[in-house]
């Protein structure tokens, strides 16, 4: 099936969970409400039309936005795009997803794909973003005891971590222009 | 589906009622260790020899790749690509230059594609060679992983005549190469060929059908094609559980539809499906197919100028792509979000050596400590990739 | 045996308790590989038939108890950097670290923006010598190697240097 069939599928199914679809990208993707992201995922998951077995990635992307846009009160986003593949019927599909900053709550499909167990947990360590229903959220690549979300667009390295120096030390030579 | 799965599994574990109390021990197999082929660190839950739990803990090679691909121009990332998979460069490099000259609708032209996969086949012959030497190292065979090693300083040979460098090469560059092949190197390359045929014959006596070997290797650590699939694993480590999906073939990238090849896929020769000898088996039947394209491609490698498509500044226009190719370990995806800048937005790789390390979850219980020791070098993780 | 004086033919010599010393200490270093990523794999065709390591004295121990020079091979990073320090400490003495590799020396290509990165082994263990390159080759670290056991027959014991 093509992306756009697998759409009109979903929009008939879950209506209003469904947002817009955008093909005119290199690779057409659907956007579906943070809420309801167990639901469609475990009726892709399971239905026959689709049996989207193979979840290729979990990403999730920073999109702060410019200070005109916060002054009409637009706050940043969080988006986490799902890559899923069909290994029967041999079909594509992306669903992407965006919860705001200050609330950046998503249902887990760790229960779905055992893969997004981890993946999730990367999502959280990196960028912070909250994923409910998980078995196991916690650090996975950073100690556990760091604070803040390296990859967001805001993040400032921290100078010092249990008395080693993180950032180049001056003194070691010179700094040639980046 | 899923869970009945798992109750299987867990349904295996059956520990002999002994008059003694034993209490459960916890362990660390530490991250300095000889045979975790990396810094990873597993805590294991044993009653005494049998495993009832194994978390893997990882992060301590976390490089902060992902923030060094925000800030530094399109071009100045492939270095960086180099590093993930130290063991398989070339392949790291082609998947992130496939992404973008997709997202510049650049084409490149035959001989860059030709020696693109030339390379990339003779990385996977070179990463399949370490990864089956140190697997006998950890088994406890030296002798092979002397005789591997020696065969990959001849692929290194002939790398360091193309770019100049033995083991990080930044070699694809967005709309080419960096360097063109000298005169007589596609000779070299046959002549290696020939020399390597007959190597692999020495291997299977050495190695796979020797008898203690067998013993310590098949019928451990099984992966059930389902359990594999959710939990995201791929490459030889899913092809040595008889699930036949090879991205060169399936989802054919660059111009690998023009040669002829086959798939190797687990059969259960010396034990079940999908047990560590298959995947080890695996890697020997992809090293023999990896020799038939090179010869195939030097045999027809075009003319040309590798220079002549790439541009003199990296912009890339707005847009997103997953591109996914097969690497040795697996399919390696690259997720790059442009905004129409000199840098990338964000790029976001899926590592195939992350999601086969977290099978090991499910497969470790009921196992002893020394299988352990042979399903992780079965799974061959590079933990460079995983951590990124 | 030709680093020490002999001044009688055959059955005596007369050298220093430092040389002698010395000579016992830089003939066989044993190592106790700490390979973290991509140096490791150098460190390891280093060690292979066609660059030997053998041939200087040197092989790999896997317990830093039996071990007198720890190779450092890759990138340190700040959550490795604790356990680095403690296998350093369970290293007997006299204990030597080479730091193999741009990423131990000073960081390497993540020294911009590796917010993760430990910017040079030094900062947490004392090193001995420093072996350049991204990964170096192998006869790179041989001849870091070399250096190591130079300074090694430098050494004074007995005398208390200022």
């Amino acid at each position: 099936m093509t992306e756009k069939e697998i759409f009109e599928r979903l929009l008939e199914k879950f209506k209003d969970a469904i947002g817009e679809f955008n093909e005119e990208v290199i690779q057409p993707f659907a956007t579906i409400k943070a809420a309801e992201v167990e639901k469609v995922c475990t009726y892709l998951r399971d239905n026959e039309a689709f049996e989207f077995d193979w979840l290729s990635n979990l990403s999730a992307v920073h999109y702060p936005h410019s200070e005109e846009e916060q002054a009409e009160q637009k706050e940043d986003e969080l988006e986490v795009v799902y890559h899923l593949y069909s290994f029967k019927h041999n079909h594509k599909m992306i669903l992407k997803t965006r919860v705001p900053v200050s609330n950046p709550k998503i249902p887990s499909v760790a229960m779905l794909w055992r893969t997004a167990d981890w993946h999730e947990r990367e999502a959280y360590d990196l960028l912070g973003v909250e994923f409910t229903d998980h078995p196991d959220l916690r650090r996975i690549l950073l100690p556990e005891d760091w604070e803040g979300f390296p990859l967001r667009k805001d993040y400032v390295t921290p100078q010092t971590y249990n008395n080693m120096t993180v950032p180049y030390p001056e003194e070691k030579g010179d700094l040639h222009d980046e | 589906m899923m869970s009945e799965t798992v109750q299987i599994l867990s349904d295996n574990i059956e520990l002999e009622q002994s008059p003694l109390h034993t209490d459960e021990m916890t362990l660390n197999m530490g991250p300095q260790h000889p045979s975790t082929h990396g810094v990873l660190r597993v805590i294991l839950k044993t009653d005494g020899e049998i495993i009832k739990d194994a978390k893997p803990f990882i992060g301590y090679l976390h490089r902060c790749f992902e923030k060094h691909a925000e800030n530094v121009q399109w071009q100045m990332v492939i270095p960086f690509t180099d590093r993930m998979d130290y063991l398989a460069s070339m392949n790291n490099n082609f998947g992130y230059v496939i992404g973008v000259e997709k997202l510049m609708c650049i084409e490149v032209n035959e001989r860059v594609e030709y020696l693109r996969i030339i390379t990339a086949e003779l990385n996977r012959i070179a990463s399949h060679l370490i990864a089956l030497g140190t697997y006998g190292l950890d088994i406890g065979a030296f002798t092979p992983f002397l005789h591997m090693f020696r065969e990959r300083e001849h692929i290194l040979d002939l790398f360091e005549e193309i770019c100049g460098a033995r083991l990080l090469y930044n070699f694809m560059w967005v709309g080419g190469l960096s360097h063109d092949a000298p005169d007589g190197w596609a000779q070299k390359v046959l002549e290696f060929c020939d020399y390597f045929d007959p190597k692999v014959k020495d291997y299977n006596d050495l190695l796979s059908f020797n008898k203690i070997f067998i013993e310590r290797t098949a019928d451990v650590g099984v992966i059930p094609p389902e359990v594999g699939i959710s939990y995201g694993v791929s490459g030889p480590s899913l092809r040595g559980s008889g699930v036949d999906f090879d991205l060169r073939k399936n989802e054919s990238y660059s111009v690998y539809d023009r040669f002829e090849f086959n798939t190797a896929v687990g059969e259960g020769l010396k034990g079940t499906v999908g047990d560590c000898w298959d995947r080890y088996w695996v890697r020997i039947l992809e090293m023999e197919e990896s020799i038939k394209i090179i010869r195939q491609a030097v045999k027809d490698l075009p003319d040309g100028d590798v220079k002549e498509k790439i541009p003199k500044i990296v912009k890339v226009p707005k847009g997103e792509i997953y591109q996914r190719t097969e690497t040795p370990r697996g399919e390696l995806g690259y997720f790059i979000v442009s905004e129409g800048d000199k840098v990338p937005y964000r790029v976001k790789v899926r590592s195939p050596a992350f999601c086969n390390l977290s099978v090991l979850q499910a497969i470790a219980p009921g196992v002893m400590i020394a299988d352990l020791v042979a399903i992780i070098g079965s799974l061959d993780i590079v933990l460079g990739e995983i951590d990124r | 045996m030709s680093d020490i004086d002999t001044k009688m033919d055959g059955n005596i010599i007369l050298t220093s308790i430092d040389k002698i010393l010395n000579w016992g200490r830089a003939g066989s270093p044993w190592a106790m590989g700490f390979g973290l990523a991509c140096c490791a794999i150098e460190m390891m065709a280093t060690g292979a038939s066609h660059f030997d390591l053998d041939r200087i004295g040197m092989f790999f121990r896997p317990s830093p108890r039996q071990s007198d020079v720890m190779i450092v091979a890759g990138t340190v990073t700040l959550k490795m950097a604790s356990r680095l320090v403690r296998l350093y400490e369970q290293m007997p003495d006299p204990k030597y670290v080479i730091s193999m590799g741009s990423c131990s020396n000073c960081g390497g290509p993540y020294w911009q923006y590796g917010y993760h990165v430990l910017k040079g082994v030094d900062q947490v263990v004392p090193v001995d010598v420093y072996v350049p390159g991204c990964p170096p080759r192998p006869e790179a670290l041989i001849y870091g190697i070399y250096e190591l056991k130079k300074k090694i027959m430098k050494e004074q014991h007995l005398s208390k240097r200022a």
